[in-house]
């Protein structure tokens, strides 16, 4: 309870920040900033709080769906244009997946962690 | 109980956030459950079918938006205190994020660059009007960036939501296979590679297969919010002068 209430905090102040100073990014990235900062200053992580970011980000997927539903009510507007926009959709996000990734593992130094072959999913 | 006070009941329920709550945990949890029970096949995205599954039970019921929305904030609400959350595996693996800043910020300019000039460039050729193209252009970066450039450049902000929800999507369910085809296999490449190409759907993706994948994810995320930023006006400047 208290992890929730210090990330929320956290985003208020991340957006006040933002209001005052005319930033162009979201509050919530500024709250990210502060408590890495935190963070560092502490020099650890507690439990609780480990638990409660944990249990967040593994279930991230499920806070998108609101937002991905409001998306159906605007499928009509790219009716005209579909085919060209699932194409450049498919071609833009494969081409900046691949060149993205491979740039990361081509300058990266090795030994990090990685998929353990033969590479499954 | 007679028929009145059945369809009252019901009335009632459909009223509270209750029912649109437990609708989209419930959609959620049973696509979690499909896609566990197909081996967590990267296609058949939990995000994706619980989303179709919401829209399915609108649709049959003739829920508006609005309504649902009413009692489903209180999910999309979380979404800001998870990204502050993100603080905690970023700080884990400070390390690693040191070792490879350079290859990051390498992939960060040459990733960021592809994503918006792949999609302006490829819309175009294929006959694409100015303002679905000038809406594409921001689609890598996170829905609340990527709607506030498209403003500032002259597309349409509720277009470039469908497009950046989309992008996610696409990303979410085709990065195992591309990274697969391509041979990159180190966790942190993999996820910056889903977070920066599409941001936090992807992301949600790469927690899922590993901590590592996740954290890099969010960071190609956040990074590419900025980069998408700063390069999509001068970008569009630059086509307008080529013509």
């Amino acid at each position: 309870m208290t992890i929730i209430f210090v990330l929320i905090a956290l985003q208020l102040i991340g957006e006040g920040i933002v209001q005052l100073s005319g930033l162009p990014v979201p509050g919530a990235i500024i709250g990210l900033i502060l408590l890495y900062t935190i963070l560092v200053v502490r020099g650890k992580i507690s439990d609780e709080m480990s638990a409660t970011s944990g249990f967040l980000l593994q279930n991230l997927g499920v806070l998108f769906v609101p937002a991905g539903v409001g998306v159906i009510a605007y499928l009509p507007m790219i009716a005209a244009q579909w085919w060209i926009i699932v194409l450049v959709l498919l071609a833009s996000v494969c081409a900046t997946i691949a060149i993205t990734g491979l740039v990361v593992a081509k300058l990266s130094a090795s030994g990090i962690e990685a998929v353990e072959a033969p590479a499954a999913s | 109980m007679n028929a009145d006070r059945l369809v009252n009941g019901l009335e009632f329920l459909a009223a509270t956030p209750l029912l649109w709550l437990s609708l989209t945990l419930g959609a959620y949890i049973l696509a979690v459950t499909l896609n566990a029970r197909c081996n967590k096949m990267p296609l058949l995205n939990p995000t994706l079918l619980a989303i179709a599954v919401v829209v399915a039970v609108l649709a049959a019921t003739g829920t508006s938006y609005k309504r649902y929305f009413d009692g489903a904030q209180f999910v999309h609400f979380l979404l800001g205190p998870a990204i502050v959350a993100m603080a905690v595996p970023l700080y884990r693996h400070t390390d690693i994020i040191r070792k490879t800043a350079g290859a990051l910020f390498a992939a960060l300019g040459i990733g960021s660059l592809t994503a918006i000039l792949s999609s302006v460039l490829i819309a175009r050729s294929l006959g694409g009007g100015r303002e679905l193209w000038l809406s594409m252009a921001p689609k890598s970066a996170t829905a609340a960036i990527s709607m506030a450039i498209s403003g500032r450049v002259g597309g349409i902000p509720a277009l470039t939501a469908v497009l950046t929800i989309a992008t996610g999507i696409i990303g979410a369910c085709l990065a195992t296979y591309v990274l697969r085809l391509v041979g990159v296999k180190e966790w942190h490449a993999r996820g910056f590679a889903m977070g920066l190409s599409s941001h936090g759907i992807a992301t949600a993706r790469a927690f899922q297969e590993n901590e590592l994948a996740g954290t890099f994810a969010g960071l190609g995320m956040a990074l590419n919010g900025i980069a998408t930023a700063v390069l999509v006006p001068v970008i569009i400047k630059l086509i307008d002068r080529v013509g």
